[in-house]
């Protein structure tokens, strides 16, 4: 690249040193770490370079006054690997501090609960035998001194999340988990107090341990998926080139800000929303409304980040940049639709629900029952907590957390990174899916469609010409390439074609005029739907027509879709006769075009009337509202970034089969899910009247929590294995996630 | 029962320590790349200095 790169916004300054982290590419093997670092640091200036592999990034100090950050790229670059500068966004360093602080909560849990057991077991076999009531109460109290300071540290996450819901009136799991914990610690210290033979130190710490463990695995599997959509989304990173006076700078899409002058060339993404001050083009908003033919603008236009500029260099003034891109009418949609979600109530909460009045009334219950039966008040009260603390909902508040996390690690390794917890719930209980087309359905990027009624030949230098363009359509032409060589001198006249001499004799890929076509052979090729671009050579001609395609597997997912059940149907914003033929294809009777946002925000919420829940899967920017407004929803990486934020999931690849997998994957978690809380219904059942009846020793309690909760995980175990029938995880998913 | 006196902090701090070395590594960001912890010592770049 000619041009310079201002990455300053990337950069962090320390003194004379200055630090940035990378994105890096193809990272694959042990190698790649000793020949990046140790390539980088023969580099004069470079002070330090660190290699994270498991989130392929890189960490790069250098001195500032001898390199620059472009240097340091190009450095890389020189090795062998494609780096993107990289700023960490605040939600994943909130979630990076708060998985520490998980971490270290669990650590305290673990060792208090070795060491409160330890001394547990002795006091169990001394009851046995002869242990005195001096050394018994040694123990208790050593017990107590380790218990109640690590339920005040490793308590935190849970009693301060039933805290924030007690204040809203309302109950989740950690309402009764708090609730156990703390009976239980108070009931052994006034035991211990009174020199009884039982104390429940070691239950209430197991539990928090237990407990720990499910909420830490649940955040490391969140955090890992959120790293990989970090990276791609630096991947996917794009320049604009920003006027600083008369001078054009090329700077990171981040840097810009409203008021500033970008310059548009053709080929290039719009990097943000701005209205044009000079020049025309044709602009695909392709990614915006789903209409994919091309709008013509001139000064005074107005342009949306996400479009593509096909013909002409615009000079536009940017209006809004970064996260605040929006187009108004969607803004206001989206305002109304995201509340739908919200409402959503998880299955966990469902169960805590119901669980926390019947187990407090059945220990309100037993108490009662032991008073009139003419026991003291002292010992009512002792069964009535061991009630408590014996349905300490240890198998229950782990039943759904387990399936999450081996689910959602199943869900990655078919190519979806989940971004919300309850997600996985929701997707199950969708009876509809409901698609949009362009880049949906489609390719995200056009392609050739006529490559069997050209000469293999003719299409290979064609390709390789292509190769030397910006052009949108002449990169579809490019992807046709076998080998990627570019010809040697070829040169790119803007707004009509490339050229270059091939063997002798010029070859010219571009518009009709620009190759001398017939104009009878064009206007024979030519349709609404699909764009031409011509290429000549010597005296051979070619007309390569040019349009989105289907994924490739598209057929077979909506086949195997409504062989599951589910009613499918398309919502696009393109012209009717762009999407006949997909619905056609695909058999699907029921699709609407032309539709604005606000008509396919009324067609969901009218599915919803008749009792449906709708799965959305979309791309555009037109379909956030939508997106919001489903029951669940799924968009491809390739969606505008404000779309995937609204996404439940995002899926990797070319192919539609996440899609698929993401239906039968989280329906397996829901059973799964399902089973659990039934065993850990049947687990109270069995345990309850024991509690009741007061024969529950700590011995016994300890046993019961234990024994469920690793009832609990084996099961979740099976969200993981043997999930799709008859297949394994797509192998290109796989590659693509750890390339990643 | 007089070993208790000796037994039971020992136990104790034994414990104590192996909790305070987990923090420390923590802290230390020892858990931040466990791939790339796995795969360095595979090469080769330190014999030749």
């Amino acid at each position: 690249m000619a041009q310079a790169i201002d990455y300053s916004i990337f950069v962090r300054h320390d003194g004379p040193l200055a630090e940035m982290d990378l994105a890096v590419e193809g990272v694959g093997c042990a190698g790649c770490i000793r020949k990046i670092e140790g390539g980088l640091k023969r580099v004069p200036g470079i002070v330090d370079a660190r290699l994270n592999f498991t989130s392929r990034r890189l960490a790069v100090q250098w001195r500032d006054r001898d390199i620059d950050a472009g240097q340091v790229l190009g450095a890389l670059e020189r090795i062998g690997y494609h780096g993107h500068p990289f700023a960490t966004a605040d939600a994943e360093a909130d979630d990076t501090r708060h998985a520490k602080w998980l971490l270290r909560c669990l650590a305290v849990a673990g060792f208090a609960a070795m060491n409160i057991m330890l001394l547990s077991v002795s006091v169990w076999s001394g009851n046995a035998g002869d242990i005195t009531q001096e050394t018994r109460d040694l123990f208790h109290w050593l017990s107590a001194l380790i218990a109640l300071p690590t339920a005040a540290y490793a308590g935190q996450p849970f009693f301060q999340s039933a805290w924030r819901v007690l204040r809203l009136r309302k109950v989740n799991m950690d309402v009764p988990i708090s609730l156990g914990v703390i009976l239980a610690l108070g009931l052994s210290l006034v035991e211990t107090i009174n020199h009884a033979e039982h104390a429940y130190f070691d239950s209430a710490v197991m539990l928090l341990f237990f407990l720990l463990c499910g909420r830490y695995f649940d955040h490391a599997m969140r955090q890992k998926t959120r790293a990989v959509a970090g990276n791609l989304a630096a991947l996917k990173s794009e320049m604009a080139h920003r006027f600083d006076g008369s001078e054009v700078v090329t700077v990171p899409v981040a840097a810009l800000r409203p008021g500033d002058r970008v310059l548009i060339r053709p080929g290039d993404r719009v990097p943000a929303d701005g209205t044009v001050i000079n020049g025309v083009s044709e602009i695909d908003d392709s990614l915006i409304t789903g209409e994919t033919e091309k709008r013509a603008v001139g000064p005074g236009a107005t342009l949306y980040a996400g479009s593509v500029n096909f013909a002409g260099t615009l000079s536009v003034k940017v209006t809004a940049a970064g996260s605040a891109t929006l187009i108004d009418e969607i803004e206001r949609l989206l305002e109304g639709a995201v509340g739908a979600k919200s409402r959503y109530v998880r299955l966990a909460d469902r169960a805590a629900r119901l669980y926390a009045p019947v187990v407090h009334t059945a220990a309100a219950m037993t108490a009662a029952g032991w008073l009139i039966a003419g026991a003291s008040l002292h010992d009512a009260i002792v069964v009535a907590i061991s009630v408590l603390i014996i349905t300490c909902p240890c198998a229950l508040a782990l039943a759904i957390p387990a399936v999450q996390v081996v689910a959602s690690g199943a869900l990655f390794r078919a190519g979806l990174i989940v971004n919300s917890g309850d997600a996985i719930e929701r997707t199950a209980e969708a009876d509809t899916v409901i698609f949009d087309k362009t880049g949906t359905l489609t390719m995200p990027d056009p392609c050739v469609q006529n490559r069997a009624n050209v000469p293999p030949d003719v299409l290979e230098s064609a390709a390789r010409l292509a190769l030397s363009s910006r052009h949108p359509l002449a990169a579809a032409v490019a992807r046709e390439a076998i080998s990627k060589m570019p010809f040697d001198g070829a040169s790119e006249e803007s707004g009509r074609g490339v050229r270059a001499l091939v063997d002798g004799a010029e070859a010219r890929l571009g518009s009709a005029e620009f190759c001398e076509i017939d104009p009878a052979e064009l206007s024979a090729s030519h349709n609404a739907a699909t764009s031409l671009i011509a290429f000549s050579h010597g005296d051979r001609r070619a007309l390569f027509t040019v349009s989105q395609s289907l994924r490739p597997d598209a057929i077979a997912v909506a086949r195997r879709l409504r062989a599951l059940g589910l009613e499918l149907a398309i919502l696009s914003g393109d012209r009717a006769e762009a999407v006949a033929p997909v619905a056609d294809a695909l058999g699907l009777a029921s699709w609407q075009a032309g539709l604005k946002p606000a008509e396919k925000i009324a067609f969901i919420e009218h599915m919803k009337a008749q009792g449906r829940r709708v799965l959305m899967v979309g791309d555009g920017l037109n379909d956030a509202p939508a997106l919001a407004a489903a029951y669940a929803s799924i968009s491809p990486i390739s969606a505008a970034h404000l779309t995937q934020a609204q996404a439940d999931a995002v899926f990797m690849g070319e192919r539609l089969e996440p899609v698929l997998d993401a239906v039968l994957l989280s329906r397996r978690a829901r059973t799964l899910m399902r089973q659990n809380l039934w065993l850990a219904v049947a687990y109270n059942a069995i345990a309850v009247p024991i509690a009741m009846a007061g024969l529950v020793t700590p011995l016994i309690a300890a046993a019961a929590m234990s024994g469920s909760s690793i009832l609990v995980t084996l099961n979740a175990l099976r969200a993981r294995t043997g999930s799709v029938p008859g297949r394994r995880p797509s192998l290109a998913a796989v590659q693509k996630v750890q390339s990643a | 029962m007089n070993i208790l006196i000796f037994l039971v902090p020992i136990a104790l701090g034994l414990g104590l320590t192996g909790l305070c070395a987990f923090l420390w590594s923590l802290r230390a960001g020892q858990y931040d790349d466990l791939e790339g912890a796995a795969l360095r010592p595979l090469s080769d770049d330190d014999l030749g200095r």
